[in-house]
Parts: structure tokens; C-alpha cells; sequence
């Protein structure tokens, strides 16, 4: 069984994290940016598995179990709101959501 | 009765109340009715507690009735409680009485009024309040009924508020009374300070073993105590408040600004008597205070024009009667000249305001005239109210109160020949301008024609009044004529009798006198305004003498005073203060705070995006922090 340095996975989820911060900040499609945010959840969640791979603990993996459930329960919760959106603004560019300025 | 002392003020207390309630709901007839009724209850309540109290003095000297504790802070014990001893009762007396008669007398007077309710409503609060400041048996009780009485006086000279000028005659009273009651409660706060009570029996006794006599700080007090009364009285220098509270209608001059309100001055000295005494002091300011006043009043009466000014400066020169006696340590006969004073002024102002009525609400005397055949009954009460303001001797009451403070600003133990010849001229000046009052109004030719006369309700108090004003006279005599002195025997037993100089002329010399100059006074007015005077004419073309007469109509200039002295500069620092320089500070931090608030919300600009970069650069911000540390 050939064995993965914890810091490779490591590496691979910064990577994916900066990705997912990177569409979140020059995306303008709303779903687009959602998808972006999945992408930072799961670099989160690569990370606390790799961790519990190192130090052999279930910590990493509960705290992974929680992070799906909760990603779940955001996207409802996200999409509802896109929904809503598209159907009261008739767009989902954000660039042009700015109800909530002062 | 003790037990039904509590119904003298409530019952007009409880007059107010249903009238300023339900007021605008009743008719006429029944409004007069619950006004006048409720005064004339109360003084009913008063005679028999009055007969009560001769018949069989209490043995402690005094009714009291506890009704409950207002308020316990600390050491200071607040009760509404009442006490009514010789002092307070002459008092009642005279406020349920004259206040009865009044209230009988508005009730046709005001008939025709547009607020009848109003006026009743609040002439029934000041009988209450009044009533309350001269029963009360503790300083801040006392206090209560003393701005009670300053707020009525205040509703009810501006009760016609539509008149321009009217209202800032009640704003001037209001004010001016104002600077008094607070030096007053200045007084009142060290009284409590020194002696740690504000019993007024306890006052009296602990007093003198607290004070040295002749100490600053009784000094202190009975100055600030007796600024009070200043204010409330219209003792120069604070009397200019009063001529100009003649705007309110007449029966509100009669009842407040002549016969009762005024005089709380008057009362506060009387009951404060043993502080007084305790400092020599203040007791010569007094006499000089009422001995100046009554000379300077007495002065301005004698120009004016408007019936109702000339009786208000006689108030305040007859009230300087009072204090003179008051400083001299005349008690009895302070009060004397108060009760005298009280019917014969009430007569005289209401007996003008039918004048008025009658005239078409004309108040200049040189358009009246010619009036003694249209209305015998006007013009003999009338003539009886003047001929005790000028002392009549002997047939009239004011000159019995009138001749005692003479004999004792002599004679008595504070007494002075200087205050006794200021008195003498005051007399002769009153005798001399009740006299012109008189021929002026009464006789020669007509010049307005009469209008309706009045009926039974406004003629038949003016009777009552008259024959008071001549008849309560003789329950006092001088010592040396009649023994006669049923009234000091009873004010005695709540004041010190008086005590006299040795070494002094026999008491009928200073009678003599007093009658001649009383009689000289009256004989100069018959000679000066009966018919054509060539003398007057003469007077009238000097330049001199009518600048004279214009400073004195003027009431000597002291509103101008007071206007160069205070109100302008006061205006001037308004003027130039206009920003208000203290609240700088306070406008300086909500600007700053108002400045931050826009820089700020300009991060707030509605971009996802941006907020997103800011959540990203503050987690890069202590992610360094935490690096760093």
C-alpha cells in the first residue's frame, strides 16, 4: 500500500481552496459562485481527512461527515435563495444585486 | 372641630376640580353656583371655627389636623398637616369672607364672559392654595400654597390672554414673583440646614436657643426669608410687577392683587416673627423697605390715570404700611392694618370694576365724572372704601390701623422718627389721592354716559364691604381713647405684644397730628381737583413739574431701570450667544460621530464581491497576527 504524504493532500487542497476563492471573487453568476463555495467546503473537508490520516484519529472524518451535511443543508438553503432571486431580479448577476448597500 | 379643619381648603379645592373637569358641560347658573358656592361653604366652615376658637382658645394655642405624610426623605419630614392658631385664623377669615363676597360678585360680573368656568375653576384653586399656605403647619407645605398662589395669579392676570399685552403682564408677574420665591427657598434650605426641621412651631422654639441674636446666619435667613415676601408683596424693589397685574378683570385685582395674595408677605414675616426678632438686622431693612415703598407708591398713585393703576400703587404703598409695622416689631398692628386694609381695598376695586362695567370698560379717570347721581349706591361705597384708604379719623377702620403703625413707628422699640415721618407724608399723600380718586370720578361734568347698571349680586357685596370697612374699625381703639382692644388681645396670642420706648410724648400729640394731616391731605385734594383749580393750571403750564409728574407716572422709572440694568444686557448676551457656546462639546462629538458614519458606510456599497475580498483580507489579517505573535 503505498503510503500519500499528508502534506501532498495538503497542497492539493490549498490548491483547490484557492480555486474555489478564486471563482467566488471573479465569477458573476451566482449559481457559479455557490459551486465555487463547494469547492472551498470540500479543499476544508480534504484537509481534516488528511489530518486524520496523520495522527490516525476518526476526528478528521467525523468533522468531514459534519461539513457534507452542512454543505447539504447550505445549497438547499442557497438555491432557494437563487431561486428567489432570479424570479424577483430576473438575473443572477451579482454585479447588479446591490439592494443591500447603505 | 379640630377634626373638620381639613374641609376650609378642600372645599374649594374640590369646586376647582369639578369645574375644570366638567366645566365646559354645565349651565351658567350652575357653574356660579359651585364657584361661589363652594367659597361660601368654606367660609361658613371658617365662622364656626372661628366662633369655636374665641369661645374656647385651645389649650396648646392652635387647631392642628394631621391628614397624612406627604413625603420622608432622610431627616426632612414632610406632612400635609394643618395648624390654625390666632395668626392663621385672622387669615381665614379674611380669605374665605372677602373671597365669598368676590366670588358673588364675579358671578354677575363675569356673566357675559366666554371661559366663565375657567374663571371660576381658578379663583377656586387660589382660595384653596391661599388658604393652604396660611394653615399649613410646615415650611414646605407653606411652600406648596405659596407658588399654589403664584400660579393663579398668574392664570388669572392673564385670564383675557387674547389682549395683547396681557399675557406679558402675567409673564411679568410670574417672573418678577419668581426672583422672591427663590431666595425664599434659599431660606428655607439653610433654615432646614441650621435647625434640621421645617416644623414652623418647632422652628419658633428651637430658634432661639440654636441662633445667637444679631448671627450672620439668622441675619441670612431672615433676609432671604424676607426677599420672599418682597416678591410676593411688591416691596420695592420688586413692586413693579403690580401695577401692571391690573390687567386681569377686577374682581381677580380685589380678591388676589389686593386683599389676600399680596399680603402672603405680609403673613410669611408674622409667622417667621421670632427669626425676625432675632435679627435686628433684617427688622430695620424691613421698616425701611415698607417705609420707602409706601412713599414711593404712594408718590407714583397720585399721577396716575387709570382707576385701576391708582389703586394698585395705594396696594402697594398700604402693604408698605404693613412691613413698616412688621421691621418696627408692631405685630398687632401689622395685621391690623392687613384685615382693615383687606375689606376696605376690596370694596374699592370692586366698586371700580363696576365703574368700569358701567363706562364701558373705560379705565381713564378724567373720561369718567359726574358719576355721583347715576349711581348712588357706587359712589357711597365707594366713598366709604376712600375715606378709610385716606384714614378718616375715627369713622373709618384704615384709620384706626392706619394711626397705630404711626404711634409705633415711633414708639416702638424699633421704631425711629425718621420712619414715622416717611408714614406721615404717605398719609397725607394717600389722603390726598384717595380725595382726587373721588372728585374726579364722582363729580363734575359727565363725560361718558352710563350703561346698564349693575344688579343685586355686584351691589349688594359692595354694602357688606362698606360697612366692614367702616365697622372693624372700632374692635381696636387707641390705648388712650377707649379701652378697646379686642383684636391684639386675640392676634397676641400667636404674636409678641408689642413693646414701646420709655420717655415718650403723651400718645394723643401723634393722634393730633396723624388727624391734621390725614384732614390736610383731604382739604389739599378738595382745593386741587374740585371743579377748575386755577393753582393746578398753573402747575400744568411749568415744565419742571410735569416732568416730575411724568417720572412719577412712570412709577419712578423702574421699569426702565430694571430694562437698561437687566433685560437688555441679559438680551444682549442671548444675542451674541445665539449658537449657545456650552453645547459646543456635546454638537462636537455627534459630529464626529456623523463623519465616522459616512466614512464608513461607504464600504457598504451593496457588492458581493467586495464584501467577500473584505471577510478574505481580514482572515489574511490575523491569520498574520497569529503567525507573527
Amino acid at each position: 500500500m503505498s503510503t500519500v504524504h499528508a502534506h501532498t493532500v495538503l497542497i492539493v487542497a490549498a490548491i483547490l481552496f484557492v480555486l474555489g476563492l478564486a471563482g467566488v471573487l471573479t465569477r458573476k453568476n451566482i449559481i457559479f459562485m455557490l459551486i465555487s463555495i463547494e469547492i472551498m467546503l470540500n479543499a476544508a473537508g480534504l484537509a481534516f481527512v488528511a489530518a486524520g490520516a496523520r495522527w490516525q484519529q476518526a476526528d478528521g472524518q467525523i468533522m468531514y461527515l459534519f461539513i457534507l451535511a452542512m454543505a447539504a443543508a447550505e445549497v438547499s438553503v442557497a438555491l432557494a435563495l437563487v431561486l428567489q432571486i432570479q424570479h424577483q431580479h430576473k438575473t443572477l448577476d451579482v454585479e447588479q444585486l446591490t439592494a443591500l448597500k447603505d | 372641630m379640630q377634626q373638620y379643619l381639613f374641609l376650609i381648603p378642600a372645599l374649594p379645592l374640590l369646586g376647582f376640580l369639578v369645574l375644570s373637569m366638567a366645566g365646559k358641560h354645565l349651565s351658567r347658573n350652575l357653574i356660579a353656583g359651585i364657584g361661589a358656592g363652594s367659597i361660601c361653604a368654606a367660609a361658613l366652615v371658617a365662622l364656626v371655627l372661628s366662633a369655636s376658637f374665641l369661645q374656647s382658645p385651645p389649650e396648646s394655642g392652635a387647631y392642628t389636623q394631621i391628614l397624612w405624610n406627604w413625603f420622608l426623605t432622610g431627616h426632612l419630614s414632610a406632612d400635609i398637616s394643618l395648624r390654625v392658631d390666632a395668626l392663621s385664623l385672622v387669615f381665614i377669615c379674611i380669605i374665605t369672607f372677602i373671597g365669598a363676597l368676590i366670588h358673588i360678585y364675579s358671578a354677575e360680573f363675569m356673566r357675559q364672559d366666554r371661559d366663565y368656568a375657567r374663571f371660576f375653576a381658578s379663583m377656586n384653586l387660589f382660595v384653596c392654595a391661599m388658604l393652604t399656605l396660611v394653615m399649613a403647619d410646615n415650611l414646605v407645605l407653606m411652600y406648596l400654597g405659596w407658588e399654589g398662589v403664584g400660579l393663579c395669579s398668574y392664570l388669572l392676570i392673564g385670564f383675557w390672554y387674547e389682549t395683547p399685552g396681557n399675557y406679558r403682564a402675567a409673564n411679568k408677574a410670574f417672573v418678577i414673583t419668581r426672583i422672591g420665591d427663590t431666595a425664599m427657598i434659599i431660606g428655607l434650605f439653610l433654615l432646614f440646614k441650621e435647625l434640621g426641621t421645617l416644623y414652623i412651631p418647632d422652628i419658633l422654639t428651637k430658634a432661639t436657643e440654636h441662633f445667637n441674636s444679631g448671627s450672620s446666619t439668622i441675619t441670612l435667613i431672615a433676609l432671604l426669608l424676607l426677599s420672599g415676601g418682597i416678591g410676593k408683596s411688591a416691596q420695592l424693589p420688586l413692586q413693579t410687577w403690580l401695577p401692571d397685574a391690573m390687567a386681569g378683570p377686577s374682581p381677580v385685582s380685589a380678591l388676589i392683587h389686593a386683599a389676600t395674595m399680596v399680603t402672603a408677605g405680609v403673613y410669611l414675616i408674622a409667622r417667621m416673627h421670632t427669626l425676625f426678632e432675632l435679627s435686628p438686622t433684617a427688622m430695620h431693612i424691613t421698616a425701611i423697605i415698607g417705609a420707602v415703598t409706601l412713599f414711593i407708591a404712594g408718590c407714583s398713585a397720585m399721577v396716575q390715570t387709570d382707576i385701576k393703576r391708582i389703586l394698585a400703587y395705594s396696594t402697594i404703598s398700604q402693604i408698605g404700611y404693613m412691613f413698616l409695622a412688621l421691621g418696627v416689631g408692631a405685630w398687632s398692628a401689622a395685621i391690623f392694618h392687613f384685615f382693615t386694609h383687606a375689606f376696605f381695598k376690596a370694596l374699592l376695586f370692586l366698586a371700580a370694576g363696576a365703574v368700569i362695567e358701567v363706562l364701558h370698560h373705560e379705565h381713564d379717570i378724567f373720561k369718567m365724572g359726574g358719576l355721583r347721581k347715576k349711581m348712588p349706591v357706587i359712589y357711597y361705597t365707594f366713598t366709604i372704601g376712600a375715606a378709610a384708604l385716606a384714614a378718616l379719623p375715627l369713622v373709618t377702620a384704615g384709620f384706626f390701623s392706619k394711626d397705630q403703625i404711626l404711634w409705633y413707628a415711633w414708639s416702638a422699640d424699633g421704631g425711629h422718627p425718621l420712619l414715622w415721618a416717611i408714614g406721615l407724608a404717605g398719609a397725607f399723600i394717600t389722603a390726598l389721592y384717595s380725595t382726587r380718586l373721588i372728585l374726579v370720578v364722582f363729580f363734575g361734568e359727565m363725560k361718558t354716559t352710563p350703561g346698564h347698571l349693575p344688579g343685586a349680586a355686584m351691589t349688594v357685596p359692595l354694602v357688606i364691604l362698606a360697612f366692614f370697612s367702616v365697622a372693624v374699625g372700632w374692635i381696636e381703639w387707641p390705648h388712650n381713647l377707649l379701652h378697646v382692644s379686642l383684636f391684639s388681645e386675640h392676634v397676641e396670642h400667636a404674636l409678641p405684644a408689642t413693646t414701646l420706648k420709655a420717655g415718650l410724648p403723651p400718645e394723643i400729640v401723634f393722634q393730633l397730628i396723624a388727624v391734621g394731616v390725614s384732614l390736610f391731605g383731604i382739604y389739599s385734594g378738595y382745593v386741587l381737583y374740585y371743579g377748575e383749580s386755577p393753582l393746578l393750571m398753573r402747575w400744568k403750564q411749568s415744565q419742571g413739574l410735569m416732568d416730575v409728574r411724568n417720572f412719577l407716572f412712570k412709577g419712578w422709572k423702574f421699569d426702565q431701570l430694571y430694562d437698561t440694568l437687566l433685560v437688555r444686557p441679559f438680551l444682549f448676551i442671548t444675542r451674541i450667544n445665539k449658537a449657545d457656546v456650552s453645547d459646543k462639546l456635546y454638537t462636537a462629538i455627534a459630529d464626529i460621530n456623523l463623519h465616522l458614519n459616512k466614512l464608513f458606510s461607504v464600504s457598504q456599497n451593496g457588492s458581493l464581491r467586495w464584501y467577500v475580498t473584505g471577510v478574505l483580507v481580514g482572515i489574511l489579517f490575523i491569520i498574520t497576527l497569529q503567525l507573527l505573535l
